[in-house]
Parts: structure tokens; sequence; C-alpha cells
């Protein structure tokens, strides 16, 4: 039986990723961030999840303005960090868990109609591995299988809030589906908080709207279902809408869930960091 | 290309929001900067830079803006932000120099990152267009 034991949502902030790379995680201006960070490090230590689902977004890397999938899963064995222009990040391969990740695409796709993009072959970008080194570090090997949920958060028409939440619900349903063998599963909704990479307005922090979603992420998934994109773009800019996919994270949990760490930063580069790491009451 | 109907998300202040039309107009200019994801590319691209551009076919405003480094421009001809951006990592720059670059106020790298270090820039009057003019 696959069973899952907690969600984590975590922003996945690429300037994360080269302090981690370039050993900078001390410095004054990450101290903060990565202290913050450390009692999620520790909860994942002590659970030891086999498999995560990481639920992120492609920076046009794999995926670009030729083919936008809104909602894929990996299948592959593998998947390689992605060349976004500095060369692939320093950090291992994703090993993945090609049985598991095909019965997550049969589920979705024949029991609850979510039409998944199946991807064979893929590249992962920083919205896939700074999680991943926030959550473990820099290990030689990630201590779990990866399958990776690509989500479209770049190219309008998103899918909307309220789909993604459902679609945590419908991968929950999928996971305890699973009877092939014991899995401990953890899923990870990244990306989001707000920020504004683009545009006259760039720089945009709204502390307010961020700590209301973490606040209600716990408490409330359903109202936050109901918010629509324009909504987003306008308080928590136009790259803020990524926090949408917290909520397949957060859909996959019960409606009852418990904190176990909460953590919220300004600012990590352009943007405001937030964590949060939850288990089912 | 225009659209029919006003979409709520025109009133949003500084924002170029990538809607199907921005995705068409900007396709050519998107998969040159998409194209510098490859190493290969990169150098090509460095060893000759007009030539490397002139494969993509882009507009010429938008060429004159990948060649001018305007980033405002390229998001006002079609370009996508995490797309564009690929060109700056080219250049060695930041998330932040160009963040600098668009600010609506003349901004340096140093008092962008002032300003990210005070916690941003503020929402207030920056929600919408509409709430400018009467504000």
């Amino acid at each position: 039986m696959a069973k899952l034991i907690g969600g984590v949502g975590t922003s996945h902030v690429p300037s994360i990723g080269a302090a981690i790379d370039h050993d900078k995680t001390a410095d004054p201006y990450w101290k903060p961030l990565f202290d913050g960070v450390a009692p999620a490090q520790k909860w994942i230590e002590n659970v030891r999840p086999d498999i995560a689902i990481v639920v992120y977004n492609d920076h046009a890397s794999r995926f670009g303005v030729d083919m936008t999938p809104t909602f894929a899963i990996g299948v592959a064995d593998q998947f390689l960090p992605h060349d976004e222009g500095y060369g692939p990040r320093p950090v291992p391969v994703c090993e993945g868990d090609p049985a598991f990740a095909w019965h997550l695409v049969e589920s979705l796709v024949l029991k609850e109609a979510f039409d998944i993009a199946i991807v064979s072959d893929m590249t992962v970008d920083h919205g896939l591995t700074v999680p991943l080194s926030l959550m473990f570090g820099q290990p030689d090997a990630w201590p779990c299988r990866i399958i990776p949920l690509c989500v479209n958060v770049i190219q309008y028409p998103q899918p909307t809030a309220r789909r993604c939440l459902e679609l945590g619900k419908a991968l929950r349903r999928a996971i305890d589906s699973y009877g092939e063998k014991d899995l401990k599963i953890a899923v990870f909704g990244t990306g989001g908080m707000s920020h504004q990479l683009q545009g006259e307005r760039a720089g945009l922090i709204n502390a307010d709207y961020d700590r209301e979603w973490l606040e209600k992420m716990e408490s409330s998934p359903e109202a936050l279902a109901e918010v629509g994109h324009s909504e987003l773009l306008r308080e928590a800019g136009s790259e803020g809408l990524e926090i949408i996919m917290w909520l397949v994270m957060r859909g996959a949990l019960d409606r009852e869930v418990r904190r176990i760490h909460r953590f919220y930063h300004v600012p990590a580069s352009n943007t405001a960091y937030g964590l949060l790491v939850l288990e089912n009451a | 290309m225009r659209r029919s109907e006003e979409r709520d998300y025109d009133d949003i202040p500084g924002t170029y929001v990538f809607d199907g039309i921005r995705c068409r107009e900007g396709f050519r200019l998107n998969m040159f900067c998409k194209s510098l994801d490859r190493a290969g590319n990169r150098d090509a691209f460095r060893i000759d830079p007009q030539g490397y551009l002139a494969s993509f076919q882009l507009s010429d405003p938008q060429r004159l803006a990948v060649v001018e480094r305007d980033w405002l421009a390229m998001l006002r001809f079609g370009g996508n932000i995490y797309y564009t951006f690929k060109l700056a990592i080219f250049d060695g720059l930041t998330m932040q120099h160009v963040g600098a670059a668009m600010s609506e106020e003349p901004m340096s790298v140093e008092e962008f990152r002032a300003m990210m270090m005070s916690g941003g820039r503020t929402v207030t009057g920056n929600r919408s267009k509409r709430e400018r003019k009467h504000g």
C-alpha cells in the first residue's frame, strides 16, 4: 500500500539553488532563510519518504512556447537537471519510479477525468531541483525517488486554483489505491509567494496577502480554490500565481491537517519565500 | 492582433500577461531566447550575434529590442520573462538587474536591491491602472 505521509509547500527561487551550489548558505543575506528551513529538513529526515511527488512548473526548459501541457507527469527512470543557461545545476540525477508514475497517470486519466500529458523523456529545472536541495541539502544521491508533476503556470490560461485543489484530491485517491508495494509518499507543492519578475511593477511583494495564503492553506483551502487568476496577478504579482501549485499538495492531504512548520521571509532575490510542512491531523 | 473583449487583467499596471495574443506575437522571439539553454547555441550567438539572431526571423522591433537589451520592449513585443531572462543569463545578469531595468521609475541595481531588502515594491497604489487615474 502507498501511504501519504505529508505535504510540503515551498517557493523554488533559483537564487536559493545558486546559494546552495556556491556554498553561501551561511552568508548574512541567506542565513535567516536557511535557518528558517532547517526544521523542515529535520522533519523529512525523520519521516523518510520513499517517493516525493514534486508539483512544480517548468521555466521554458523541458517545455517551450512550442508545447505547453497544462498538467504533465514524468514516467521516466531518470530525470536529469536542465541547462538553464549556466550549465546544469550540480545536483544528483532524479531517480523516477515508472511503475508508480504510470499508476498515477492511469488513475488520473481513467478514473478521475484529468487529462495528463505523459512524459517519458524529460529534464527538470530549478522549479523541481531547488525544493529538493532545500529539503535534502547536497547529498551524492537524492534520498528518495522523484515523480515530476509539472503544471503550466507561465502561459495563460493557467489551470484554475480550484482545478489544482481537485487534482490534489484525485492524486490522493490514486496514491491510496496503489497496492503493489508499501511506499511512503510525500507531495511537494512548489513555487509561489508574491513576486513579480516582469514589467514596470517588478519587485512587487505583498506580505499580508502571502501570510493570509499561508494561514488559509492550512485552515480553508476551499476558500483559496475560489480565488481567480486576476486577483492573484494583481495582489501577488504576475509570477505569484505559481502558488496555485501548493493547492495540489493541499488537496492531497486530509481536510484536517496538523502544521509541522511554517516560515516566511523577504526577500530571496526578487521574491518572498514561503514554506509550509503539513501532516494529516 | 487585437482582442475583441477586454480582460480584467488589462487593468493591472506594469504587467504583461502572457496570453494567446502575446504568445503568437512573441513566438519567434521566445524561441530564440529558449535556444540559449544549449551551450552550443550560446557559443554560436557569442561568436556571431547578428547571424545567429537572423536565423530566428524576429520582427524588426523585436530584433532591435534584443540588440539593445531593452527588457521592457521585449515584453511589449510578446516576450515572456521566463524566456527573455535566458538572454539576461547569457549576459551574466541577475533577475535583479532586469527588474531594475524594467522599473517604472529609473532605478539602479543597488536601488532595486535596497527596495527588496526593505520589503519589496509595495502593492499599495500598484493594484490597478484605474485606481491610479482616480487616485
